[in-house]
């Protein structure tokens, strides 16, 4: 969901919270940001060779891929090797970074190549699908009609509801968990992710579309249990 | 609107890619349909659960360890 969708939704919905603080940002480091040096600068002095400004980059992103690591792999030692591996990868491959895209987007498409190429590796020998199944459309009925109420957060400990949320989402095809999260959690536009995956936007929409109801399906039916 | 469209509705809701007379037609059917509602709600919910960063924090010693392979390459390059 774009920023723009989500302040649509805001506004006409009465939404509770904002996405922004729902993600965690913290309004301070927003306003640090922007005292600290432009982006594009520290790019270029990167480029040039000067570490402490790729240091400065990698201190920016580092949080942000390490938790796209870790909902993607859903353990945190295959989110490290994704994180360090991502971050390696781009000092490498600086050099080949146009700026035609944001530089936190070029990071998303390396850590989410990295962690596909994991993942099959991981899975090569089993059956269970990486890319998207097709799906029969009686999987995408909703079947739990339940209220979650009182809010999961509430009833459940920090680590009990990461365990359940990484659980939840390891049970979809990385194929379509790879789409939620770019899509509704590093908040890619439709376009970024298609580039970033591969895909054309209709297959983006479509995957969002089955990932964020069977996501909403196995919460719903997990959080009955809890 | 039957529930089944107002599922993909839902989903293009949240990507603001309805126009206001969709939107108007999904709301009422969300006033008449508890089910649908409730979908439409735990969807919501659903993304921002994901969205929560505290749940997701990076420990310090990864961060320590990120660094040090870093300015291991930093050096290999310089060499």
């Amino acid at each position: 969901m774009s920023s723009a969708a989500a302040e649509r939704l805001n506004l006409e919905l009465a939404v509770p919270g904002s996405r922004r603080v729902a993600a965690g940002l913290n309004p301070m480091d927003l306003q640090q940001q922007t005292l600290e040096r432009p982006e594009s600068a520290l790019i270029a002095e990167a480029k040039a060779g000067n570490s402490g400004a790729f240091e400065e980059l990698v201190n920016r992103y580092e949080r942000k891929i390490y938790r796209l690591g870790l909902r993607l792999m859903g353990n945190p030692q295959d989110a490290e090797d994704v994180l360090q591996e991502s971050f390696l990868k781009a000092y490498e491959h600086l050099p080949e970074f146009r700026e035609d895209s944001r530089f936190y987007t070029w990071l998303v498409r390396i850590a989410v190549n990295e962690g596909l190429m994991k993942l099959r590796k991981q899975r090569s020998d089993k059956s269970e699908p990486l890319e998207d199944a097709v799906d029969d459309d009686g999987q995408l009925m909703p079947r739990e009609f339940r209220d979650w109420r009182p809010n999961p957060e509430q009833l459940l400990g920090q680590e009990q509801m990461q365990a359940l949320l990484l659980n939840a989402a390891n049970t979809l095809p990385a194929g379509l968990r790879t789409v939620f999260f770019l899509r509704d959690v590093e908040e890619l536009s439709t376009e970024e992710t298609a580039e970033a995956l591969g895909l054309t936007a209709g297959a983006v929409k479509a995957r969002l579309f089955r990932a964020r109801m069977r996501l909403r399906e196995q919460l719903a039916q997990v959080l009955k249990r809890a | 609107m039957t529930c089944k469209e107002a599922f993909q509705e839902i989903s293009k809701y949240y990507d603001g890619e309805l126009t206001n007379d969709e939107k108007r037609v999904l709301k009422e059917h969300l006033g008449r349909c508890g089910h649908c509602q409730i979908v439409f709600d735990t969807t919501r919910k659903t993304i921002e659960l994901y969205c929560e960063g505290e749940l997701f924090p990076m420990p310090e010693v990864v961060r320590s360890r990120l660094h040090q392979a870093l300015r291991r390459k930093f050096e290999q390059k310089a060499t």
